[in-house]
């Protein structure tokens, strides 16, 4: 059934990566001298890529487009990152991590590229700790773990509710010394607008210099796209204002395939939609699922205040209909289940699109080990309120304080309203094991690609694989392309392909300037999440999907002709920038209705509603949608389906339980 | 739920680059929610601008989570507005009154030129970390995490001082644009942790060598810096970065 390979090593799965690591071909310390690699991105993925790869000896550019590398989204990532460590001596292992990760995925990732993301795991640990990054310990002065969703051990490692801020910091200082050292050369404020290709291989790229304008042209031996998820082509999502799919897709665009763009995941507790003026939406991590219990009332329409609502009048939805894993199942069940409830009648909060995520209970039972540590074994209420209130002011004062600060409510007395909200991409650009796109040359890390994740992402583990592939896994696999490279000498950068490249960035920044059109971008944008969001968000149908792409392709020639961008070409121009990202999310929008349409079957962040179970849980279809579906693009707009066969010889396949 | 009814007058300050001057320019808004966010009005005035084929005021801004560090503006005198403890993209139109009118400025000191309008170049802070801000451990050379334990009072001490979101807000509020709290964050972090001792010296002399090359100013404890500072980074980190440079002289065999 494939068309594609993905290039697995043979043998035992359990030792290919070993076996890969001492055969893979290495460059001499002499030669990576003169091999220059581009890294576009600094978050997690790109800044540990850059900074490892300087260290081996490479000659490294790193791209952002933020005012420093340090702002990469993955600073906001809150939770924490999964590592196979069994520190808590519960049963954990590397096989334990690999199993839990490819059933929370729905059975739709890769065995090979999981079983080695799981291996490499506890390393990134080591190298953080090493790094300085302050990771949350207990008083015997060893690393805490906490649980997150889709697993029964606790191997989350934490930092407060900053985890990606410590992780990208640590990245982060690991750049800057190369970079101090003028092993990196790092150009901020720069977009990339264009892959350029020579004979077939990624041998540069065209950035835009955003604060003059300037186009630019960057040779390198190698290419890699470390930048990030597309969840803002739904307007609304939990990703920065800046994050975008631009250059992903300009790398689709030349040849890269893209995989399983319809994998989406939402997050299921997010601070609720205020009001039309909203230009994101805020995470509340999911460690608070730890501690925090889920319910609705049980009444339809209840407008009752939640503290007038008694104990026996609650719906606890989710340790109902899920009791092995209660308030700790998988991100995408939990979501469903809260639109269940909330389409059914049951929200609540002036939009009825809400739960409650309530940490009473657990407050009152750490303040009576709080009382009891002090040797108080009978406290009262109160004094048990108080110690508790302490306890979970520790585990997550900052998330506690940003609720408050955004909804002007007091977490601390009435149970959070939450609802979900698109946080994450399991979709992303095809790679092989090595991490290398159908584009030679061109490699693709972190949740940019699509590799790891299956068709749902479980907590914690975006973290987990960013840095994996960053620190652990493109290091050595890009070594096997660049070993064939030395005897490539720099290619001068008037090369006509680059020439080419060039023309075609220009040409597009000149006429979204030109188009001087009635509407601004964020209006087109508004109205490209709305579609998305309710045609191909939480739940898509085969009707909804054929309207959306008609609507997405009317919008298409709309924003062409009647965008309005103020300003010039060459200047700092945040609307010009706006511009070309809205039309990329915009073609991309399109294929992800197409591959929604194309997956005749429900699956993880995939939920088709003709395909459900009895229990209203997603329904696969292994026989025949046991792939990855690669898209490759062609002329006009038009895509064309590739299928990798995804063979499971080391899980057995089931249907996924979480009761 | 979606328009309010907050009328506000803001002045803006509006400057093409660093080569030409720039003024506050009066701006009427009406219908301001209290539940937007700052940066939320601000996109409204932005949608406004647009439509009236003006340009819109450019400012920095990304997470709108309170955590890049990205978001600098200077409102009504002070960095991140008139709420402790939060950035600006944290701050809600709650905190305002309808009919208040709100000034608006970019980070004013020479280290951070103006880009455009309320837009600044921070680099200067990317240039001290790389002077000295971090562990010279190559990838791949750690040891088992749980090898090195560490007191959590330590441990605790030192995430508090890498809270810092990089944003600026010390140096825009202090009187000398000192960057003292931002350089001893980052060296205090490190002083605090077991892995930083063996760089300790020569890490700060190198980071107050690249701080006071980028022109910052220096530290006469006012103490405005720990005020406005969104994550709360304490002064106390100056006072450590102090000895440790002065002791730098004596304890450490090499000198930067």
């Amino acid at each position: 059934m494939s068309d594609i390979n993905s290039n697995i090593p043979e043998g035992e799965l359990t030792s290919k990566w070993t076996k890969y690591k001492s055969s893979v071909p290495l460059v001499n310390p002499s030669n990576k001298r003169t091999i220059e690699v581009i890294i576009v991105g600094s978050g997690l993925a790109g800044a540990s890529a850059a900074a490892t790869l300087a260290e081996m000896g490479y000659k490294v550019k790193c791209f952002c487009f933020q005012d420093s590398p340090r702002r990469a989204h993955s600073i906001a990532a809150q939770g924490g990152i999964n590592a196979a460590k069994n520190y808590q001596n519960d049963g954990d292992s590397v096989y334990r991590l690999f199993y839990d990760t490819i059933k929370g995925g729905d059975y739709r990732a890769r065995e090979a590229n999981v079983h080695r993301l799981a291996e490499v795991s506890a390393n990134i640990i080591d190298q953080c700790v090493a790094q300085g990054v302050p990771l949350a310990r207990e008083y015997g002065g060893l690393l805490d773990n906490r649980s997150f969703g889709g697993t029964q051990v606790q191997r989350t490692f934490y930092a407060a509710g900053q985890t990606g801020q410590q992780l990208l910091l640590g990245a982060y200082s690991a750049l800057e010394r190369q970079i101090g050292m003028g092993k990196v050369e790092m150009y901020t404020r720069h977009e990339m607008l264009e892959v350029v290709k020579i004979d077939g291989k990624a041998r540069g790229i065209i950035a835009r210099n955003l604060i003059t304008g300037e186009i630019e042209r960057h040779f390198g031996h190698a290419v890699v796209l470390g930048t990030g998820g597309y969840g803002n082509v739904f307007y609304l999502s939990t990703n920065a204002m800046g994050s975008n799919v631009t250059a992903a897709w300009k790398a689709h665009k030349q040849g890269a395939y893209f995989a399983n763009p319809c994998y989406t995941q939402i997050h299921p507790t997010c601070i609720p939609v205020s009001g039309d003026h909203q230009s994101k939406l805020t995470l509340m991590s999911e460690s608070l699922r730890n501690d925090g219990r889920i319910w609705v009332p049980k009444k339809k329409d209840d407008n009752r205040k939640a503290s007038e609502i008694p104990e026996d009048e609650r719906d606890y939805y989710l340790e109902r209909r899920y009791p092995a894993f209660g308030n700790l199942v998988p991100r995408d069940v939990a979501s469903r289940a809260a639109k269940e409830r909330c389409d059914a009648g049951y929200g609540v909060g002036a939009s009825k699109l809400a739960v409650y995520l309530d940490f009473k209970a657990n407050t009152e039972r750490y303040g009576k080990i709080e009382a009891a540590k002090a040797g108080n074994h009978n406290p009262d209420k109160e004094t048990c309120m108080r110690l508790g209130t302490a306890v979970i002011k520790e585990k997550y004062g900052n998330l506690f304080d940003m609720y408050a600060q955004i909804t002007g409510e007091n977490p601390y007395e009435t149970p959070m309203r939450i609802y979900p909200a698109v946080h994450y991409t399991m979709g992303g650009l095809w790679v092989d094991y090595n991490l290398m796109t159908s584009v030679p040359g061109l490699y693709c890390t972190g949740e940019a690609n699509f590799s790891d994740h299956g068709a749902n992402r479980l907590g914690a583990s975006a973290l987990m694989q960013g840095l994996a592939d960053g620190y652990f896994v493109l290091p050595y696999t890009i070594g096997a392309y660049l070993s064939k490279e030395i005897s490539v000498k720099a290619i001068p950068t008037d090369h006509p392909a680059f020439v080419e490249a060039e023309s075609r960035a220009v040409g597009i920044l000149n006429t979204l300037v030109n188009i001087k059109g009635t509407k601004s971008v964020d209006h087109f944008h508004k109205r490209l999440g709305h579609i998305m969001w309710e045609k191909c968000g939480m739940a898509r149908n085969e009707k909804g999907l054929n309207e959306a792409i008609q609507e997405i392709r009317a919008l298409r020639a709309e924003f062409w002709s009647d965008v309005r961008v103020p300003g010039a070409v060459n200047e700092l121009n945040p609307e010009l920038e706006k511009a070309g990202r809205v039309a990329d999310f915009i073609e991309l929008g399109e294929l992800m209705c197409i591959d929604a349409l194309n997956r005749n079957e429900s699956c993880g962040g995939h939920f088709r509603e003709e395909y459900q179970t009895e229990e209203g849980e997603a329904l696969r279809d292994d026989e025949n949608y046991a792939y990855v579906a690669a898209w490759e693009f062609k002329e006009g707009v038009n895509f064309e389906l590739h299928k990798e066969e995804l063979k499971f010889e080391n899980i057995k396949v089931a249907q996924r339980s979480y009761k | 739920m979606s328009t309010g009814n907050m009328n506000l007058t803001l002045k803006v300050w509006r400057q093409k680059n660093n080569n030409t001057k720039g003024a506050l320019v009066d701006y009427k808004l009406a219908d301001i929610s209290p539940d937007m966010s700052f940066l939320e009005m601000f996109d409204v005035l932005n949608e406004q601008l647009i439509n009236k084929g003006e340009e819109p005021v450019v400012f920095d801004h990304d997470c709108r989570e309170g955590i890049c560090g990205m978001c600098s503006m200077f409102i009504n005198g002070r960095p991140h507005g008139p709420k402790d403890l939060v950035t600006t993209c944290q701050l809600h139109m709650r905190s305002f009154k309808d009919g208040d009118t709100i000034v608006v400025e970019p980070w004013r000191a020479a280290a951070f030129p103006v880009v455009k309008d309320l837009t600044v170049d921070r680099s200067a802070f990317d240039r001290v970390i790389a002077a000295g801000g971090f562990i010279s451990v190559n990838t791949g050379n750690a040891q088992d995490a749980n090898n090195l334990p560490i007191p959590k009072m330590q441990a605790d001490a030192a995430f508090e001082a890498a809270a810092c979101i990089g944003c600026g807000a010390c140096v825009a509020t202090c009187k000398n644009a000192s960057a003292m709290l931002f350089v001893s964050a980052k060296i205090s972090q490190l002083a605090l942790l077991p892995q930083g001792q063996p760089e300790r010296y020569r890490r700060v002399q190198s980071m107050v060598a690249q701080m006071d090359a980028e022109g910052f100013g220096n530290c006469t404890n006012t103490g405005a810096c720990e005020a406005e500072c969104p994550k709360g980074i304490s002064l106390e980190n100056i006072a450590r970065m102090n000895r440790d440079f002065a002791s730098a002289k004596f304890v450490s065999e090499e000198t930067v």
